[in-house]
């Protein structure tokens, strides 16, 4: 039986990039997709604006995999399709990845994994609506993948619950096709989706957005046949008296993205419950050896030109592991951050270019993040319009802060600019 | 004065334009794009806008399609018209062109997935 270098689970955009660097680097590669054809959730997302920083250009989703997917075939990356991976099992000098596909059920033996999962959305059971269970309630992603894939408009007169940026792009996308859009409701004081959608797909199309207000009940029996909504307070509690009854046959609930790790958990792999993916190293290696994660399994990432990066360190890594004993030490953050990526740093084999993602946790126009080592600064960089949903991206020269196992490497955002 | 949000990338910088006498005078903006976006938004707002068209393949009923440059915006719902009016009968791949010079606007639109079968090559 081969076995291969570096086995990729997933074929969007992480998985593509991982696997594509993973081969330049020398590896024997394989990468399982479970669905019939590679580019992941970019097949659906037709909308343009991918790709801004890594070729400059505003690229629709499936242009933006198609690239990668030319280079994949390229060089000639073996590859599955309709590949459901079903269990894998530790061995002494690797894994077993057990699959299932049309035919029948597949062993593959690999000494590294690269997890490329992806995430899922949150659903209607997750956030607690009361009320009937009609037909006409989807996720934001399930209502894109009727409209972009099938062809199908799933709604007349909607209402939006949950301003992420894929139920921005649905409102825009379901208003082109001729649907109705009441209204954008979040449930926090602040849009979580980009800026720049909360103007290109509401704005312009005179959609209204309701911050500190939610949905709190559907109606309905065989289909939606509305929704009441009310004003919350800052603890996110209902107010009486602000109940609003809106007559509308479809929710479309944007309302949050997981990681997703199932196979991760299995493998006993620790996740960060901030990131809610796996803690890594900054080679995105899990604290389990000999497997690696990137993408949106990692962290939820909001531009896909992060996620192919970290697919890159992933792969790259993946190629030239051997197993040698780490030497990790925690980078530590505070309040002051919502995350931080990765959550490790090893000492071992040079640590010079640090890729860190980290997402604020304040909306501050202006900004510094402190890096200290033992109480000591040895970095700091301002920034401007810092804000939960805009993750910001930093590479690090780490070789001059003296580090050792010893060392306590903390990392905060305080409030102001130059003067702190 | 007028407050803006640039949508040119994802830094979305929070503009200030100030038109005196036919001069625009921007501020906030982190690049020169910004700019532009401003006294485009001020003058003649432009938009690029992205959707589906009807094919007559049954695994793949729909397929991507964009603008390949910004059109005025509001001309999007009679773009979209004519991409509803349209069927595509051959496969293609992305980049071609199903409408040359869509309504006279001066841009395309173009097929942005490639529609081949969904066998493995």
């Amino acid at each position: 039986m081969t076995v291969y270098d570096v086995l990729v689970i997933g074929g969007g955009p992480g998985g593509l990039a991982a696997a594509i660097s993973a081969k330049k680097n020398g590896a024997d590669v394989l990468l399982l997709e479970r669905e019939a054809r590679l580019g992941g959730i970019l097949k659906q997302c037709i909308h343009d604006g991918f790709g801004l920083l890594r070729f400059g250009e505003k690229l629709s989703g499936p242009e933006y995999a198609g690239r990668f997917e030319d280079e994949f075939h390229s060089r000639s990356i073996a590859y599955e399709v309709q590949t459901f991976v079903t269990a894998i099992l530790k061995k002494k000098d690797g894994f077993l990845v057990r699959a299932v596909n049309r035919q029948g059920v597949q062993e593959y033996r690999t000494k590294t994994l690269i997890l490329a999962t992806g995430c899922r959305e949150r659903t209607a059971k997750q956030v607690a609506i009361h009320g009937t269970r009609p037909a006409g309630i989807f996720t934001a992603g399930c209502a894109q993948h009727f409209v972009n894939l099938m062809g199908q408009m799933p709604a007349k007169r909607c209402v939006i619950l949950g301003s992420g940026d894929i139920g921005l792009i649905m409102a825009r996308r379901l208003t082109l096709e001729g649907a109705k859009v009441l209204g954008v409701y979040e449930v926090k004081p602040e849009p979580s989706g980009l800026t720049r959608n909360l103007i290109q797909c509401l704005e312009d199309y005179d959609i209204p957005l309701y911050l500190s207000r939610t949905v709190t009940r559907v109606f309905g029996t065989e289909r939606l046949t509305g929704v009441e909504t009310m004003r919350v307070d800052e603890e996110m509690r209902p107010i009486p008296g602000t109940k609003e009854r809106i007559s509308c046959d479809t929710l479309i609930l944007s309302v949050g993205l997981i990681p997703e790790n199932e196979i991760a958990e299995e493998l006993g792999v620790p996740l960060d419950p901030k990131t809610k993916g796996p803690v890594c190293d900054n080679r995105f290696m899990t604290m389990t050896e000999g497997v690696f994660s990137c993408g949106n399994a990692m962290h939820v990432n909001d531009l896909v030109d992060y996620v192919s990066e970290s697919g890159e360190i992933a792969g790259a890594a993946a190629a030239a592991y051997t197993r040698a004993d780490r030497r990790l030490i925690s980078l530590k953050t505070d309040d002051s951050m919502l995350y931080l990526v990765p959550q490790r740093l090893d000492l071992s084999g040079g640590c010079g270019g640090l890729t860190l993602y980290f997402r604020s946790r304040e909306s501050l126009t202006e900004g510094t993040l402190l890096i200290s080592v033992d109480g000591r600064e040895v970095f700091r960089k301002n920034y401007r319009n810092l804000k939960p949903p805009e993750m910001e991206r930093l590479t690090l020269d780490t070789s001059g802060f003296g580090l050792t196992e010893q060392s306590g490497v903390r990392l905060s955002i305080v409030k102001g600019g130059d003067r702190v | 004065m007028r407050k803006l949000t640039c949508i040119t990338c994802p830094n979305g910088c929070a503009l200030m334009a100030e038109q005196t006498d036919g001069e625009i005078r921007v501020s906030g903006n982190r690049c020169s794009r910004g700019v532009d976006f401003a006294v485009s938004e001020l003058t003649h707002p432009m938009r690029t806008i992205s959707g589906t068209m009807r094919t007559v393949f049954p695994e793949l009923p729909v397929a991507p399609v964009r603008v390949s440059a910004e059109i005025p915006k509001e001309r999007i719902f009679d773009v979209m018209h004519e991409i509803s009016r349209m069927e595509i009968k051959t496969r293609m791949r992305r980049g071609d062109v199903v409408i040359a010079n869509v309504l006279g606007l001066g841009a395309d639109v173009i097929v942005t997935g490639d529609m081949m079968s969904s066998k493995k090559p």
